[in-house]
């Protein structure tokens, strides 16, 4: 209408309940290629802090969603986004991993908390996790981002955390932190709709 | 390729693409937000992504006729599938790696969660990936998938149509859709469809048959052209 001379953008449609046949080939069950993209982004001699996350995906009546699909993307311990993925490299900064499942449905990812990275205007965002999530009945990828729960000073002065208008709203997107067996392990359950819904993003 | 801190995208324009809550396609009641999406500034963290032209491809990792082969070819109208990415300024999306998944030609999946009476086929896999060449383009071989019903109103039933997923320069390009078959009568009867509003953005959603690249005797074309956001210029106040 107004845009000129812009072509219009092919539409999205649901990546569907097969999701997996094409982008999580284990997890449907299939053999898999000679190099997939899944959800070790860190190896163990990869620098910086590692951890787990751990979370699980919940729709608006609280089952939980066992066909979900995530594409994580983040900066590494140093705040770099390095974009090119290559799995000969100890640490890559983009991963995709799934919900499973069985009755406890959880995706995982294992890799570094990510460093400090730039704001538009050049502030610090505090250390975050960018999560597009992917499923059944999900027409359009829903985007979230993980913040951490031992980054309060951070996160207090985050400009896209403070661009959320209610305060307790703002805590949908900071996992927790556990030991388990001396690992660090932080949580993030994705709540798509109702009661303590996920924040998610237009950008 | 621009410092990712300083490229901008287009917006997307959320009343082009399906809005999350579709009721018709019933499974989007509970799984659609219900508070408004939060608007960001686009910052390094959204207008970067990952670059996979270091992703080792196998030989046939474009070619479904061959990459399940136990022995011999799949069933199914063999047909080609090919079209350029590029973004809204008509700019070719170079070395971006482009994913496919789709039924077979009884119309089900090789996915341990398919219970299609339609048996699988030992030769077809169902997956196929590749990376657009220098101008965009990138093309795979495979057969036609059959349309096959679903648990959604008791008569619905899906048109013949293969998922793609397209990463693109960042990770706020990054798009799933499907291709539907230009002609295929199911089209406008799929609530997934018409999740979809505006009858113009379907068509983005369309192959064409494309009779120049068909392999005669052997196989048709049918060509799919695929359009990501445009990155635009970006004016900065502080130099």
């Amino acid at each position: 209408m107004t845009e000129i001379n812009l072509l219009r953008e092919t539409t999205s449609q649901t990546a569907g309940p097969y999701v997996h046949i094409g982008l999580a080939l284990a997890a449907a069950g299939n053999p898999t290629r000679e190099q997939e993209i899944w959800n070790q982004l860190a190896k163990p001699e990869a620098p910086g802090e590692h951890i787990t996350v751990i979370g699980r995906v919940f729709d608006g009546n609280g089952h939980l969603v066992r066909d979900s699909f995530l594409e994580i993307w983040q900066a590494n311990h140093e705040g770099v986004y390095d974009e090119d993925y290559n799995l000969d490299k100890p640490f890559n900064g983009f991963g995709r991993t799934a919900t499973t499942f069985d009755a406890g449905s959880e995706w995982t990812i294992e890799t570094v908390k990510p460093g400090v990275v730039k704001a538009a205007d050049g502030r610090p965002q505090a250390p975050h996790i960018n999560v597009a999530l992917f499923a059944r009945g999900i027409n359009i990828q829903l985007a979230t981002r993980i913040y951490f729960d031992d980054e309060a000073e951070a996160n207090a002065a985050d400009p896209v955390l403070n661009l959320i208008e209610q305060p307790e709203r703002r805590q949908t997107l900071i996992a927790t932190r556990e030991e388990q067996a001396g690992k660090v392990v932080y949580r993030f359950d994705i709540r798509i709709q109702g009661e303590n819904e996920t924040v998610f993003f237009d950008f | 390729m621009s410092d990712a801190q300083d490229r901008r995208f287009v917006m997307r324009d959320r009343t082009w693409h399906p809005k999350a809550l579709t009721p018709d396609y019933k499974t989007s009641v509970g799984r659609s937000p219900r508070q408004a999406l939060v608007s960001i500034p686009q910052s390094i963290s959204e207008t970067s992504g990952p670059d996979f032209s270091h992703l080792k491809m196998g030989q046939h990792d474009n070619d479904l006729l061959l990459n399940f082969n136990t022995g011999a070819l799949p069933i199914g109208e063999r047909i080609i599938v090919h079209g350029r990415v590029v973004d809204q300024f008509g700019k070719p999306i170079p070395h971006t790696l482009v994913e496919m998944w789709q039924a077979n030609a009884g119309g089900r999946y090789r996915h341990k969660n398919d219970r299609y009476l339609a048996p699988l086929d030992p030769n077809f896999g169902g997956v196929g990936r590749a990376l657009t060449d220098s101008e965009g383009r990138y093309h795979f071989r495979t057969i036609k998938p059959g349309p096959y019903p679903w648990r959604n109103n008791p008569n619905d039933w899906r048109p013949a149509h293969i998922h793609f997923s397209i990463s693109g320069p960042a990770i706020c390009t990054k798009l799933i859709t499907q291709l539907y078959f230009e002609g295929d009568p199911l089209i406008p009867h799929c609530p997934i469809v018409k999740a979809v509003n505006d009858p113009e953005a379907v068509q983005t959603m369309i192959a064409r048959l494309d009779l120049t690249a068909n392999n005669p005797m052997d196989c048709l074309a049918y060509r799919f052209d695929i359009v990501l956001r445009g990155q635009r210029k970006t004016w900065f106040e502080n130099v």
